[in-house]
């Protein structure tokens, strides 16, 4: 009954069908080096005598170019520096690659490469080479970035699955789904979202923190971009071959960006964001890392929202809801699609 | 758990012990999608009783939609250049037919553009005046008053390219086809508050009294179904059933307005439903002054072959004569991944609700 012979949207909607994309046809095709299920952020390589250097890249192809709180050169910039910080690392220079519809107005060019610069001159990570190239018109949809990121892994930073134990607390720094429902708000004209920001930000210095206070007690971070916290939990569970247990209670959720998800039908822990990090740290440690985010103004509202049970075979996230249920978190299948009514 | 939680559950427990019935047993169908997701994101079946088992009813527009106007939309649909735009609901998008979704259409070539409202459409067609436009306009009473709308601005606006292709449906016929089966039990309705708003609580009196079956109206937070859960087993255990809503958006009239506004655009026809058939008067076609906005009669439409896909049980699971996890396919060769039947493709579907929150972790595939 699937079409297996085309690529639909959802291959890229960071879901299901996009993990089966890079397990069937990517990285078979590339040789990768990294186990399939088991793919970070960035790619951590030993550079002989100068310690470990994290390498990543993101393509960046949101409709429309500005939304609330945003747009697609700060994206560019925020994102990629992000993967590098989830892996421990301290970004050093990205580059910029634009690919430019013919016919795109230059001013609006100017306006996105000015915010990418300030984005990252205020997370103080040089833009340090790139690469511009125009497509005929309809080859694509206006302008397209791709941005790569290097940076160095702090010394003390010790990630990864295996490093998560029985009891690890799992702990995320801000209010959920504000970025995709803030893109597709604008991008629908939807007024009810009209409040609603992008949580667009570069979470590096959050990340740093953790790791150089934290030391061995932080075990793994990721940022919940497509996909949302469903899908990093569910990599998560699968990853480190362990049950784990989310209080919905606990987390931090925004009246207006529920209020938005409930009339779409969908589920803000599916939606995406652009600012947030989840750490996962050391049974003792959660308020610890509480206390460290909730020193940054973009975490404020950091919270400790659940932990790692036992290891099992057929490992599953589960949530205790709000009003005392139980219920599987799922990963996300693709594409977020609007409901009816 | 909550204080109000706490009291509406033990509620529920006190009216479950006093049911006088012998088998002590409650089946209460929620006729509403919403209800159904948000049962299962809140895991609020691990609240009730054992003994009190809540059902999804045809309350999923996607779900209940006849596998023919599917197929319909998707030829429709089509991949050459000349092919109308079609404008639907997101849930509309991945629904497999018999050759493909509109997903694989649009992969393919097809122009598919979601829309949040009927309005919409009706602006996708003035932003493309050279291209046809084709509104798939389906659900139950709470979303035809949008597409009456759309039609009239379509008319008065003179947007001589959009269209709709109609399968509205209401909803009490289809409640009275169910009470009419006897292979599925049914105590208690769970009426659904986004169609209740147009209809009233009023509009159940009727199964209430001649059915004896209770009707409660409750919004979609817990608290509300929960609140109308309780109703429901209190009036059983009362041998007291009737309409009434724990709404409070809703009341006994209901949305005139709207309700004049359907019956001005649109008159009852005979409608095909999955799982139950066709049913007398229980769909809403244009009546015959708009029939230049009827994609029917502007383009040449294949007729359709009724019933679900080969093995695929959406129809049982609809009518509650299965629970999603009877049917064989579901978690092994249905999945989110590659849905079967529209129960599983669609975010008011009870398979959906079933694999998404509330699947046992022994059932394997993922």
């Amino acid at each position: 009954m699937t079409d297996t012979e085309h690529i639909q949207l959802a291959h890229g909607g960071g879901g299901q069908l996009t993990a089966e994309l890079i397990a069937d046809v990517i990285l078979p095709a590339l040789g990768g080096g990294q186990q399939a299920g088991r793919l970070t952020d960035a790619a951590v390589l030993s550079a002989d005598g100068a310690g470990r250097l994290a390498f990543t890249t993101d393509s960046y192809v949101v409709q429309p170019l500005e939304f609330p709180g945003g747009d697609i050169g700060k994206l560019a910039v925020c994102g990629t520096i992000n993967d590098l910080a989830v892996v421990g690392a301290r970004p050093a220079g990205l580059s910029v690659g634009l690919i430019i519809e013919e016919g795109l107005e230059i001013e609006t060019l100017r306006r996105m490469l000015e915010s990418a610069g300030r984005a990252a001159a205020e997370a103080d990570v040089p833009i340090v080479t790139g690469d511009t190239k125009v497509v005929q018109r309809g080859a694509l949809d206006s302008l397209m970035i791709n941005t790569a990121g290097v940076g160095m892994v702090l010394a003390g930073a010790d990630l990864g699955f295996d490093r998560i134990e029985e009891g690890d607390r799992i702990v995320l720094s801000g209010p959920l789904g504000e970025h995709g429902l803030a893109v597709m708000g604008r991008r629908k004209g939807l007024t009810f979202a009209g409040d609603l920001k992008s949580d667009c930000a570069a979470i590096h210095e959050l990340a740093a923190a953790l790791v150089e206070e934290l030391g061995p007690a932080l075990h793994f971070m990721r940022d919940p971009t497509r996909g949302g916290l469903a899908a990093v939990l569910a990599e998560f569970s699968s990853g480190a071959g362990r049950d784990l247990a989310i209080d919905e209670a606990a987390i931090p959720v925004r009246p207006s960006a529920l209020a938005a998800a409930e009339i779409l039908g969908l589920d803000l822990l599916t939606v995406a964001n652009e600012g947030k990090l989840v750490a996962v740290v050391s049974d003792q440690a959660g308020d610890e890392a509480v206390a460290i985010l909730s020193r940054y103004a973009i975490a404020k509202r950091a919270a400790d929202i659940g932990q790692f049970c036992e290891q099992s075979d057929d490992p599953w996230p589960q949530m205790l809801t709000a009003v005392g249920g139980r219920r599987v978190i799922q990963m996300p299948y693709g594409e977020d699609l609007p409901r009816i009514c | 758990m909550d204080r109000a939680t706490r009291q509406y559950c033990d509620e529920i427990s006190k009216w479950c012990a006093r049911l006088t019935r012998e088998d002590r047993c409650v089946q209460i169908m929620e006729v509403c999608g919403t209800h159904t997701m948000s049962i299962a994101r809140n895991g609020l079946r691990a609240l009730l009783p054992a003994g009190l088992r809540l059902t999804s009813g045809p309350g999923c527009p996607v779900c209940v939609t006849d596998q023919a106007y599917i197929d319909c939309a998707v030829q429709l649909a089509g991949r050459s250049p000349g092919a109308p735009i079609i404008a639907t609901y997101g849930d509309m998008v991945r629904v497999p037919g018999r050759s493909g979704s509109l997903a694989e259409a649009r992969a393919q070539g097809a122009r598919v553009e979601i829309v949040y409202s009927a309005d919409q459409a009706v602006d996708v067609a003035e932003a493309n005046p050279n291209d046809e436009v084709v509104f798939l306009a389906i659900g139950f009473e709470t979303t035809a008053p949008g597409a009456a709308l759309a039609v009239l601005r379509a008319r008065d606006e003179k947007v001589a390219n959009f269209s709709i292709l109609t399968a509205h449906k209401q909803l009490l016929p289809a409640m009275l086809a169910l009470l009419g089966q006897d292979d599925v039990r049914i105590d208690g309705f769970l009426c659904p508050g986004h169609v209740s708003v147009i209809l009233g609580w009023g509009a159940y009196e009727e199964i209430a009294e001649q059915y004896s079956r209770p009707c409660v109206v409750a919004g979609f937070d817990p608290g509300q179904i929960l609140a109308g859960t309780a109703a429901i087993v209190r009036q059983l255990a009362e041998d007291m059933p009737r309409a009434c809503s724990v709404y409070p958006s809703v009341s006994r009239e209901g949305n005139e307005r709207a309700k004049r506004l359907l019956d001005e655009v649109f008159e009852a026809e005979d409608a095909a439903w999955r799982g139950l058939g066709l049913i007398p008067a229980s769909g809403l076609k244009l009546r015959d002054e708009f029939a230049a906005f009827d994609a029917s009669g502007r383009f040449d439409l294949p007729a359709g072959e009724s019933g679900d896909l080969p093995g695929c049980r959406c129809g049982d699971v609809i009518c509650g004569r299965i629970g999603p996890g009877d049917c064989p396919l579901f978690a092994t060769k249905c999945t989110f991944r590659s849905p079967v039947g529209p129960c599983m493709v669609s975010s008011e579907g009870a398979c959906a609700a079933a694999y998404k929150y509330g699947r046992d972790r022994e059932s394997g595939d993922r």
